[in-house]
């Protein structure tokens, strides 16, 4: 089971946070178009490579964070700073 | 010969205490054995020949590994099937016997002996058993009677199982002579360590070595006793997972039929040993042909004479030292073959045992015990799991790991060959480096909580590994004699199916492990992967490298499903008025983590109390979350697709959640307590989820808003007060709210005391349909208030009512459930809340894809659905059928009688051109019958204007 670093609570089990999964931007509703916005709902870059995503810490601390993580090793780099009002997006 | 194995006379080493004596039974036959005998030592002692029958052919077969992983060494206890006899201890009065066996071990009618491979060859139930395919199911019955394996028990008792989640440095897995130095020096380095050793014993092939091995074994033992480790026997480390998270399956926790241990290591020391690998050769199942190793054990720990006249294949050193050993021990060495010098052997001959060896030098040996040390298997598992993909040495014959993660290390036999004191010297050195990495990645783990703590000194430096690596000794590349014979023991594969198949095309090693099923029996391939492998590379005229292996996957060995569900950590949860419920005959329902009254006896008669009276509902579970801040309302308009910019302080809204696709994800109503301050309520299932949705939001799109959320499921315990005289009830219990319905309206809320008890939220909604008052109470209250209100609605006829009362209650009024109405597919539109849907905020969750779906909505439609029969109530997910081409037309999702109509209520989803009110529609009942059923006009089968809930 692989540790996730919180950049609260530290290295965490990953069963103790839940993975959002990639990280990508929310195209404006106001504007999109079904093939935008099924893009990001569905559409995954899936890279064996580093990727950006999204972690919840939903038995810690309850934030929202984004990490680089690579797929093919599951190491991780580029932990946000802990503390914030908010986790945020990077 | 009537006896061909008994007892020796003491061994030095021997671990059975001749003084205990046991009783047991084999096949209903008394027997007796020694304590420290495993169940095959003690068979073997009582001249026990064939132990078992093989899974296709039925060929008698006895004891060739004489441990865990003999692959026909299983044996049923009692209830328990597939025991390994050549693991499990003898215990007094057990009840063994053979399994796979009809009607009896020595007279199993199925058994093909003699003609390798005529009849079931490869692929052969794949083709045999393949044409016509309403055929299956007969086919299915036969093969299940050819199915080997025990018989499962259905009303064994259940056993305790357990969990554990430790957090060592260092898990040394193996305990022999390499992992027993590596524990005891990573402790001395000042690691905390678990050895964990697969058998009952610690010290390896020490056990059955020289009077040297055992010295070196009784000095590692003292150390082992004064370093700090602890030690698990009988336990086997079954996997290892991302950053050394391994599993560990404990069989000897006292207490506990089997404990799985989760340990997150620092450092995984593999010192796994080597395991003997058979020869193939034409006979080399019989019973009598056992692995070198297989025969020293039995000898020198439990004192068990083999047989009495032996050929020895030996191609090392151990077979030399078998030789010895067999000699020593009175058993005379016929003939010894020796590969090393070209010897070879052809044949062993016999019908239920061993009677002749036939010699590549033309020679027919008489012999009841063919002893067979060809050579080693490593047994790679950890270090595939961790990534690695060992390479195969031929000048040695075996894998050798080639470039493991820094946090996994290698010792013993794996690693390398060499003398006892260079084996345990490379596990020392592996154990103190060990301990060393160990302590950087705790640095570095702590490091990472900065939180935590402020490290300031420097991060240790990572240890180079400086051990002097062991030797790799030739050995001859021995894997088939000239002769064809079984390379898979437990599920009788032979060279010959092996060979058919690659000229079948099955040409890679995957594809003929699955075509041929060879690897994939009880022994998972321990003993017959790298002959597999080997054949294989015959046929195609390559070498073991070229051809590559199969990847080793978890658990290197079976955990049981027992040990796998384990204790639950999951919390148990109940309301605070749970004690009452019990006290007054609840039926329990389990609800998610919820436990909650089903009824009370009668839900049907709760319903017709309720309507015509009062009744009271604990609805505790209700997820609640309290919301502050400035920006609340821009937190409501974005999470529900309806508008609540107005919604005035004390007032209450009702509204749907959709995610980002536009599905529903959950409803509820939320209401206005104060300038900043809200209370969401949520489904009681859907409380996490819709906490963390709104956490996402405010978290990732929009932190700049002012909105503090807290659950406070559980700060209160709340209660549905319904009927036409609730507004009775509750007049006697409250003193500052003022319960005039021309003040107090449906869709209001107040806030004051109830029952005495300040800080109570009231609001005037309900699922049920009636004039109803949810009362939400401070949870350390709630039994106070429960019976407060149970007592004033005493001259009422008041009735508690449970979930089955509610679910009728709504059910009637056409109220849907997200995720029993709705699924995973609907859109909001699906529930005909169009209404609720309002585009013209300019975003909110899901709304690109609702004003989309809004335009031209063509999905399935909830609906409410009467049968024609009153008295009919189809099953929850019957089918909505077209009755002459059958194509399914959509589903009922929720039916119950209705006591209130007296008759049956339904509601469904089904396809739009199906769901105008006076449709009829076809229900596939669930014995198949077929039952008309009629579209109503309104969801709501029971007052569907809402008279009663706002009177
Ligand atoms: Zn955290």
């Amino acid at each position: 089971m692989l540790l996730v670093p919180c950049p609260n609570c530290g290295p965490r089990n990953s069963s103790d946070l839940r993975y959002v999964g990639e990280s990508h931007k929310r195209p404006d509703p106001a504007t999109t178009t079904p093939e935008e916005w099924r893009t990001y709902l569905y559409m995954h870059k899936n890279p064996a490579d580093w990727m950006m995503e999204t972690w919840y810490c939903s038995s810690g601390c309850r934030r929202f964070f984004t990490i680089e993580r690579h797929t093919a090793t599951s190491e991780f780099r580029n932990p946000p700073l802990p503390g914030g009002k908010r986790g945020g997006r990077a | 010969m009537s006896t061909l194995s008994d007892r020796l006379s003491a061994q030095p080493g021997e671990i059975i205490d001749r003084s205990s004596k046991l009783r047991f039974t084999w096949n209903g036959k008394g027997v007796t054995g020694f304590a420290g005998d495993t169940i095959a030592s003690a068979l073997m002692a009582n001249n026990v020949q064939v132990v078992s029958r093989s899974m296709k052919y039925h060929r008698p077969r006895g004891y060739m590994t004489a441990d865990y992983w003999d692959p026909n060494g299983s044996v049923q206890l009692a209830s328990e099937p597939n025991v390994r006899s050549g693991h499990r201890q003898l215990q007094e009065g057990m009840k063994v016997s053979a399994q796979n066996v009809w009607p009896s071990l020595d007279r199993d009618v199925r058994a093909v002996n003699g003609v390798l491979g005529r009849f079931l060859t490869a692929g052969f139930y794949y083709k045999t058993f393949m044409h016509p395919r309403s055929l299956w199911p007969t086919y299915e019955k036969v093969l299940a009677t050819f199915a080997p394996g025990g018989k499962v028990d259905l009303d064994a008792p259940s056993g305790y199982f357990d969990k554990r989640y430790a957090h060592p440095d260092v898990v040394v897995a193996g305990g022999g002579p390499s992992g027993l130095a590596a524990a005891i020096d990573a402790a001395r380095a000042g690691a905390k360590v678990m050895l964990v050793e697969h058998t009952h014993h610690l010290g390896g092939h020490l056990l059955w070595g020289s009077d040297g091995d055992r010295a070196v074994l009784a000095q590692l033992l003292t150390e082992l006793a004064e370093a700090d480790v602890e030690v698990l026997v009988d336990s086997t480390v079954t996997g290892r997972y991302e950053d050394n998270w391994i599993g560990i399956s404990q069989r000897s926790h006292p207490g506990v039929e089997e404990r799985l241990i989760k340990a997150r290591a620092k450092m995984l020391v593999v010192a796994g040993g080597l395991i003997e690998r058979p020869y193939v050769f034409e006979g080399n199942d019989l019973p009598g042909v056992m692995m070198s190793s297989a025969v020293r054990r039995s000898m020198a720990m439990y004192a068990v004479r083999p047989g009495s006249r032996a050929v020895v294949l030996s191609a090392n050193a151990e077979g030399d030292a078998a030789v010895e050993a067999l000699t020593a021990a009175g058993v005379e060495v016929a003939a010894v073959v020796d590969p090393r010098n070209g010897q070879d052997l052809v044949r062993a001959k016999g019908s239920r045992r061993v009677e002749s060896v036939e010699l590549a030098d033309g020679r027919s040996v008489e012999a009841d015990l063919l002893v067979i040390a060809a050579g080693w298997t490593s047994p790679t598992s950890l270090i595939n799991m961790a990534g690695d993909r060992p390479s195969f040495d031929d000048s040695c014959g075996r894998f050798f790991p080639t470039d493991p993660p820094e946090t996994v290390l290698v010792t013993g036999g794996m690693a390398g060959d060499g003398t006892t004191e260079e084996i345990v010297e490379h596990g020392r050195a592996t154990g103190d480096l060990a301990a060393r990495r160990a302590s950087t990645v705790a640095h570095r783990l702590q490091a990472a909580t900065t939180r935590a703590q402020s490290v300031d000194e420097i991060e240790p430096v990572w240890a180079a590994d400086s051990r002097i690596a062991l030797g790799r000794w030739s050995h001859p590349g021995l894997y088939r004699a000239s002769t064809h014979g079984i390379v898979d023991y437990s599920e009788d594969v032979s060279s010959k199916d092996l060979v058919a198949a690659a000229k079948e095309g099955y040409d890679s090693v995957e594809l003929l492990k699955r075509y041929t099923t060879a690897t994939m029996g009880p022994s998972q391939g321990k003993l017959s992967t790298v002959n597999t492998v080997a054949i294989l590379g015959e046929a195609r005229g390559e070498t073991i490298a070229e051809v590559g292996t199969t990847v080793w996957r978890p658990p290197f060995a079976p955990i049981s499903l027992g040990a796998l569900g384990g204790r639950k950590f999951e919390p148990i949860r109940v309301s605070a008025m749970h004690r009452w419920h019990e006290a007054n005959g609840a039926t329990p329902i389990i609800a998610g983590q919820w436990i909650r009254p089903e009824h009370y006896g009668d839900p049907a008669a709760e319903v017709r109390k309720t309507r015509s009276g009062v009744g009271l509902i604990d609805v505790s579970p209700l997820g609640k979350l309290d919301l502050q801040g400035a920006d609340v309302p821009k937190l409501l308009n974005h999470l529900y697709t309806n508008t609540w910019n107005k919604l005035p302080i004390g007032g209450v809204r009702y509204g749907i959640m959709c995610a980002e696709d536009g599905i529903v994800l959950d409803d509820g109503v939320t209401g206005r307590l104060g300038e900043n301050h809200y209370l969401m309520t949520t489904t009681s299932s859907g409380a996490a989820t819709v906490w963390e949705w709104a956490e996402n939001w405010l978290q990732t799109e929009h932190p700049d808003w002012d909105v503090s959320v807290t659950p406070v499921t559980t700060a209160y315990a709340s209660m549905n007060l319904a009927g036409p005289k609730s507004r009775e009830v509750l007049s006697s219990l409250v003193d500052d709210i003022d319960l005039d319905p021309e003040d107090f309206r449906y869709m209001q809320l107040r806030t004051g005391r109830i029952a005495g008890v300040d800080n109570c939220i009231m609001w005037r909604i309900g699922f049920t349909g009636e004039l109803s008052f949810e009362l939400h109470v401070p949870a350390g209250y709630g039994e106070a208030v429960w019976r407060s209100v149970m007592e004033a609605g005493a001259e009422f006829g008041i009735t508690p009512f449970g979930l089955e009362g509610q679910r009728i209650m709504r059910l009637e009024k056409g109220h849907f459930i997200v995720g029993q109405d709705t699924d995973g597919l609907s859109l909001a539109p699906a529930t005909g809340l169009d209404a609720l849907i309002k585009l013209d905020k300019p975003d909110f969750a899901g709304k690109p894809e609702l004003s989309w779906a809004l335009e031209n909505y063509e999905g399935p439609l909830v609906v409410a659905v009467q049968p024609v029969d009153p008295n009919v109530v189809p099953g929850e997910a019957s089918q909505i059928i077209d009755p002459i081409d059958k194509r399914i037309l959509g589903r009922i999702t929720s039916a119950r009688y209705s006591p209130t109509l007296e008759r049956s209520v339904c509601l469904a989803q089904v396809e739009p051109q199906f769901a105008t009110a006076g449709s009829r529609l076809t229900i596939k009942m669930i014995d198949g019958s077929l039952q008309e059923a009629v579209v109503q006009e309104h969801h709501a089968h029971f007052d569907p204007e809402g008279e009663r809930l706002r009177g």
